[in-house]
Formats: structure tokens, C-alpha cells, sequence
């Protein structure tokens, strides 16, 4: 339970910093996308369920408040939940490689699915254009903020883990 | 505590029961108006977080111009001075000609005056967190009487319209969107065009203009835009920038180009919505 709702704070927080305080630091008009960088990190910290769950959340704040259609969004961050639960075998607290890998991974991934299915199916067949003023400019901030706010989340989550094995050892 | 452990689905069904849902949801959409009762909840819920968020970040900021040094104010008193006295000499001007306006409205019995929209005032209380689009929110809605297709202007500009409409907050697209088209107008010589936001020119400040008539008007870079007279969303004269380059299209019957609009998009923190809107007004006249 105790998880579940500071989960949901991380989420929440993520989303309004997105929307009301990063646009004062952006250059370009471009900012970063926190909410890809919680979803997949909880998707490769906690496994493939914990990621659809942590996603189907944060899709869902995009969506109500910043999307156009309902479940778009929701639908893509539960796949990028799941696919980054498939590493969870290969993660370990004390490398950055593989998640710094894994979230610019699924920025892009975010990237291109938004820009194929909200523009080119539009019309809109700019690629190259959006991919260097859009999706590359995203990427780099999002790494930056990966290196912040991952750090966060890490420390968050050893904590709790650490509080869920205290109280399960004590039914021993 | 063994049975509790595991669910019985395993993560690959919950995908695809979750993705069925997902697709579901965006069927559903088309029929309904979507996303109702959750905007609902929003409204009480995460707008006033927005509110609150966006009031301190303005505190601070006043607080940090408090800081400007003297020196920069009074030039920028001096800069204000200036512009003051060049105004009122052109104001007077203008007013001169209001008179023979007016008169020579009389004279032809069209009293309809534009100029007087009943507008109020908004804060920007939190933007589109993705790159992709371009639209903010801002702390005023239908209990203020703002609807659906209203107006948004920022300073003496065009901003854009309201796409969406809570009871405390509303969604206003920028005309920078992509998916946003207004049909513009070259004040000076009445012809009109569409102006069209496009994604690759967010970052620029830029608007881009099309099919604008290449007939025998000569338009200058620098001419004014304004909303035209044949929008059905846009009321009538709103300025939306100055031309700051003209091409003739290759087809050699069109011209188009690009638009500097009079407002800066990346700073946005108050607006003005005008809250009648088009619709209201010729819907009024038909019934009349």
C-alpha cells in the first residue's frame, strides 16, 4: 500500500514538474519527457507488471490533460512498462549503462510511435525535420534528466524494498 | 503467504488485456465525448495543483525582477517614455480619423463595430508537457463563461482558440499548432489566406501563410495579418503578425510565406479570452 501511493506521487509529480515548472528551463521550445524515464525505470527495477501499471498511469495523466484521444498514450507507456520489465533479469543498482540504455531506448521508441501515428498518418511526412528538431533534442534532455531524477527514484526504491523485507521478516 | 504471491495471470495476458482496454478506450472516443468524467475529476483534483504551482512560480519570478537594477529600469522608462509620446501622436491621428469613420458609417448605415469584444483575463497555469503540440492551459472555464471556440489573445495578438472546456480550467491550441489553421487576411488590401502552424517552426517563433492570392495587390514584407472576415471561428480584425517573407508558389497563382505573429509563444503567462464567440455573433444576426 505504502508503495503504491508514493508511486503514485513520483507519477504525479513528474507529470505537473513537466507542465508547469520545466517550461520556464527549456531552450528551444524542447523539454524533457519525465514520465518515460519513471515508467521504464520502474519497469526494469520492479519487472514487467509494476512497469504496465506504473505506465497505464502515466499514459492516462497524459492523455486527460495533454493528449487528444483518450488511451493513446495509455497504451504506449504500458508497452514501453513491459518491454523494459523484460531486462529486469540484467539489472543491477550499481550500473548506469544499461538504464541510461534502456530509457533513451524507449524515449525514442516514444518518439517515433508518436510522430508515425499522430503526423504521418496525417500527411505529414517531415521525418527527418521533426527527428532533429523534436525527437534527438528530447533525447539528449531526457538523459540529462535521467541522470537526476533515476538517482531519485533508485534511492526511493531501495528504500521501500528495504522496509518490505524488515516487515516480512518479522512473520519468520 | 505462498498463495497470496503470485496473480494468476501472467504479465503477458495482462499486456494484452490492458492493450485491448487501451484500444477500446480510443474506439470508444469516437463516439462519445470523451474523457468526461475523468476531466471532471481533474478539475478538482490535479488543475488546483497546477494553480498553485504556477502562482509560486510567478511570486518568483516578480520577486526576482525586484532585483533589476535602477539603471535598467529607468532606461526602460525612457524606452517606455518614447513609445508613450509616439502613441498618443498617433492616437490622436487615429481618433481624427474614428470620426470620419463613424460618420461615414452613418452615412452607410453599417454599424457594426468589431472592435469591441468583451474580453476577461486568464492565467496560464501549465503548458502541454510534450513536444509535440503546442497548447496550454489556462485557470478560468465555463463558470466564467468561457466556451468552446473562443478567442485567446495575449497582449495585442492572436493566441489561439479554446479546444476544450472544464469548470474551472480550459485548453487553449496556439495557432503555432500543428493542427491549427486560421484564415487570415492582409489587412491593407483585404485578400485572404490560411495560416497554418507547423511543428518544425515552433522552435523558429514562425507561422506559415498559404494560398494567398497572387494578383495584382502588391504585399510588402512587414504588412499586417489580421483574422479574416470569412472564418467561422475566428471573430473578425484580430492581428495576428507582420509578414517577414513573401514567395510566389510555383503553380504562379498562389503566393505564400512566412509570418513573425505578434506574440511571443515560449513566455505566455496572461492572456485575454474573448468570450463571445463567432458562432454567437452570426448566430445572432440570423436570428435577428
Amino acid at each position: 500500500m505504502k508503495r503504491n501511493i508514493t508511486v503514485f506521487i513520483i507519477i504525479l509529480i513528474s507529470f505537473l514538474l513537466q507542465s508547469t515548472v520545466l517550461p520556464y528551463f527549456l531552450f528551444a521550445s524542447v523539454g524533457p519527457n519525465l514520465l518515460v524515464i519513471v515508467t521504464a525505470s520502474f519497469g526494469f527495477m520492479r519487472g514487467k507488471k509494476a512497469g504496465m501499471a506504473v505506465g497505464i498511469v502515466s499514459g492516462l495523466f497524459m492523455d486527460v490533460f495533454w493528449g487528444s484521444s483518450l488511451g493513446f498514450n495509455m497504451l504506449l507507456f504500458t508497452v514501453i512498462g513491459y518491454g523494459n520489465g523484460c531486462f529486469k533479469r540484467l539489472f543491477y543498482d550499481e550500473d548506469i549503462k544499461l538504464p541510461i540504455g534502456l530509457i533513451a531506448t524507449s524515449e525514442l521508441f516514444y518518439g517515433g510511435v508518436t510522430y508515425f501515428c499522430l503526423y504521418a498518418l496525417r500527411g505529414d511526412f517531415a521525418f527527418s525535420s521533426h527527428l532533429l528538431s523534436i525527437i534527438f533534442p528530447e533525447l539528449v534532455y531526457t538523459i540529462l534528466a535521467t541522470l537526476i531524477l533515476y538517482q531519485i527514484i533508485l534511492h526511493i526504491n531501495k528504500k521501500l524494498e528495504a522496509e518490505e523485507q524488515r516487515s516480512a521478516s518479522r512473520f519468520v | 503467504m505462498k498463495i497470496k504471491k503470485q496473480s494468476s495471470l501472467s504479465s503477458k495476458y495482462w499486456l494484452i488485456v490492458l492493450s485491448a482496454g487501451c484500444l477500446l478506450l480510443m474506439g470508444v472516443e469516437r463516439f462519445t465525448d470523451g474523457g468526461g468524467p475523468l476531466r471532471f475529476i481533474g478539475n478538482y483534483t490535479v488543475v488546483p495543483m497546477q494553480k498553485g504551482i504556477s502562482y509560486v512560480g510567478r511570486y518568483l519570478s516578480d520577486l526576482s525582477d525586484n532585483f533589476d537594477t535602477l539603471q535598467d529600469v529607468r532606461d526602460e522608462k525612457d524606452a517606455l517614455q518614447a513609445k508613450v509620446d509616439e502613441l498618443n501622436i498617433e492616437n490622436t491621428r487615429l481618433r481624427q480619423e474614428q470620426y470620419e469613420l463613424e460618420r461615414l458609417r452613418e452615412l452607410y448605415q453599417l454599424d457594426e463595430n468589431y472592435s469591441d469584444y468583451e474580453k476577461i483575463g486568464a492565467h496560464v497555469i501549465a503548458n502541454n508537457g510534450s513536444n509535440w503540440f503546442s497548447d496550454f492551459t489556462i485557470d478560468k472555464g465555463s463558470n466564467d463563461g468561457i466556451k468552446v471556440d473562443c478567442n485567446v489573445l495575449a497582449g495585442s495578438g492572436l493566441v489561439g482558440t479554446v479546444t476544450e472546456v472544464g469548470p474551472d480550467y480550459a485548453r487553449v491550441r496556439s495557432i503555432i499548432d500543428d493542427a491549427s489553421n486560421v484564415s487570415g487576411m492582409v489587412l491593407s488590401t483585404s485578400d485572404t489566406c490560411m495560416v497554418r502552424g507547423d511543428l518544425s517552426l515552433i522552435s523558429d517563433g514562425r507561422i506559415r501563410f498559404e494560398k494567398l492570392a497572387n494578383n495584382d495587390n502588391d504585399i510588402q514584407v512587414g504588412e499586417q495579418i489580421v483574422t479574416s472576415h470569412v472564418s467561422d471561428r475566428f471573430v473578425q480584425g484580430l492581428f495576428i503578425g507582420y509578414i517577414s517573407d513573401i514567395e510566389v508558389d510555383a503553380n504562379n497563382l498562389t503566393r505564400s510565406g512566412y509570418i513573425t505573429p505578434a506574440v511571443d509563444f515560449s513566455k505566455l503567462q496572461e492572456v485575454l479570452v474573448i468570450t463571445t464567440t463567432k458562432k454567437d455573433m452570426t448566430g445572432e444576426r440570423e436570428s435577428e
